[in-house]
């Protein structure tokens, strides 16, 4: 599903690499855990997924598409497949709930009947029945990044990308946005999730990747969050 | 606290856009204006070209009594010098289409006619103005021949073109014209950088929108429209109001105020502005494009 063939990453502005010669795959179905200190290259490891980067060697693989080679009107088309959260929700604070979810299939300009028939079918799927016409000041921290959980998987896309959602969140609403992601995960998407929340990983035990100044220094399926020896 | 933040940033981007939008259309509209203004001014040296030129002659003006030029020899004209020199002409066919002879009173009389009403006309008695043969040219830019032909021979006095009066004439208006079209293109210019810069306000007061686009996947198409749109509709209502401008030059200005007091020539007519007017309307929507072009590659790309 997703495969880094000796992937470095240079900023142009910095001295050293983010990404430096990280090779690894990942399997359909899978739930990943990337770990490792601030500034270690996990925002830049998952950036590269949607083609927000381009590596500056090696090669990144996405459903069976190399990245580099990908000409700039597919971009579109391959983050259609990717759902993507962040720890900030970036959902839009003049729109209800039901709005923020729709407005990420009316800008891909799917159907009205379309949108009228699924967003209602999500917002359930995340557990925000009832609160469609909130608006996002009007939510809970858990219950914001629960809204963008479900215009993340409203197109149920291939591989939804969470890059630290639960930082801005306490342990009790982690946990349960955590559920949400593993009930996602069993729907068939393979989740990508970076944090720094050593809890969360020890508690799920699933495959961990970890970084440490863009070297890729422990992959242990069945993980705890730790140190690489 | 962070929401409450953000609202009311996007608040503010949109009041600072509305008066940006306000900006962008006056820019327009007196840009195309001014704009619409040098054309019509060149159809109207137009005009006046065909207009005048069709009935320009040369004036041959023949000695009077008193006449100090070295031709004359303060003598008239005698009979058989008026007959050579109206042969002459005549053998100058076809070049010259016509030839009539203006007789002192004629001339008299078509003074009189010119001057109606003013004082001039009573300080002018019959026997001060010259008789003259007045010739109309196949082509009136060949009128050397003419003056190279009769210029100082006996019993003419001066050759005149009245060509050469009204090419000053249009000089200075072609002259002011091209000022015209020079600080015309200039404010497009200007136009074009102000809806860069208001698209880049509008593209960075709604960068979350955006940024929310490029993530879920929308294509550049569905990103770029509405800014696209809005510089189009600002550019579209700014070359309307400059096109009104130019409907009311025409017929405020010209129609009800030039044209009665300058009965002596003709004025462009509708069909000069039905011809500017889709010209200025292009013009602004390919200036909204150009702007777009320049913005949207650079800040609005997936
Ligand atoms: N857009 C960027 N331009 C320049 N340097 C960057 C950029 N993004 C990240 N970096 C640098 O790359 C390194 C890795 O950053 P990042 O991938 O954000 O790490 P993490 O998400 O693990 O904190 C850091 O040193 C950071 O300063
Ligand atoms: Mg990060």
């Amino acid at each position: 599903m997703i495969l880094y063939d000796r992937v470095s990453k240079m900023y142009a502005s910095q001295q050293r690499p983010a990404l430096d010669d990280v090779s690894v795959e990942i399997e359909k179905g899978e739930f990943i855990f990337l770990v490792g200190p601030s500034g270690s290259g996990k925002s830049t490891f998952l950036r590269l997924i949607l083609r927000e980067e381009r590596p500056t060697s090696g090669k990144v693989w996405v459903a069976g598409k190399e990245l580099s080679h990908l000409s700039n009107w597919k971009i579109p088309a391959l983050r259609r497949q990717i759902g993507t959260v962040f720890q900030d929700f970036r959902l839009l604070p003049n729109k209800t709930v039901a709005e923020n979810v729709a407005f990420a299939l009316e800008v891909i300009g799917k159907p009205k009947a379309h949108i009228n028939r699924v967003v209602p079918e999500v917002l359930e799927v995340v557990g925000l029945e009832g609160k469609e016409l909130r608006r996002p000041d009007e939510l809970s921290g858990g219950e914001q990044q629960r809204v963008a959980i479900a215009r993340a998987f409203v197109n149920r896309p291939m591989i939804l990308i969470a890059d630290e959602p639960t930082g801005n969140l306490d342990p009790g609403t982690s946990a349960d946005i955590m559920k949400l992601l593993d009930r996602i995960n069993q729907l068939g998407t393979t989740v990508v999730m970076s944090t720094h929340d050593s809890n969360i990983v020890d508690q799920m035990r699933r495959r961990v990747i970890e970084l440490d100044g863009g070297h890729l220094v422990r992959d242990q399926s069945r993980g705890v969050y730790g140190y690489a020896q | 606290m962070r929401a409450q933040f953000v609202a009311s940033e996007v608040g503010n981007g949109l009041r600072r856009n509305l008066t940006m939008t306000l900006a962008v259309i006056i820019t327009v509209a007196v840009s195309l204006g001014l704009f619409g203004a040098s054309m019509l001014v060149r159809a109207q040296v137009t005009t006046m070209k065909d207009f005048w030129y069709d009935k320009v002659e040369v004036s041959i003006f023949l000695c009077s009594k008193g006449s100090d030029t070295p031709s004359c020899g303060s003598q008239a004209v005698t009979k058989a010098q008026r007959d050579q020199i109206e042969a002459d002409l005549e053998s100058l066919r076809p070049l010259v289409q016509e030839v009539f002879y203006e007789s002192k009173a004629d001339a008299y009389a078509r003074f009189q006619e010119q001057f109606k009403g003013s004082p001039i006309a009573d300080n002018v008695t019959e026997g001060a103005l010259p008789e003259s043969f007045r010739v109309k040219l196949a082509d009136p830019t060949s009128y050397e021949v003419v003056a190279s032909a009769f210029a100082g021979r006996p019993g003419i006095e001066q050759v005149n073109d009245q060509r050469q009066i009204l090419d000053k004439f249009f000089r200075l208006l072609g002259g002011l014209q091209l000022v015209a079209l020079l600080i015309a293109l200039s404010m497009l210019v200007v136009t074009v950088l102000l809806i860069v810069n208001t698209m880049r306000v509008a593209a960075f007061s709604r960068r979350r929108e955006t940024g929310i686009m490029r993530l879920v996947g929308a294509s550049n198409f569905y990103i770029q429209l509405p800014f696209l749109l809005e510089a189009a509709f600002s550019a579209a209502v700014g070359a309307v109001l400059a096109i009104g401008g130019l409907v009311l030059t025409k017929a405020i200005v010209i129609d009800n105020i030039l044209a009665p007091s300058f009965q002596f020539t003709s004025f462009v007519g509708w069909d000069a502005v039905l011809a500017i007017a889709p010209l200025m309307f292009v013009t602004g929507i390919a200036l909204a494009g150009l702007a777009a072009f320049f913005t949207l590659r650079k800040y609005l790309r997936v």
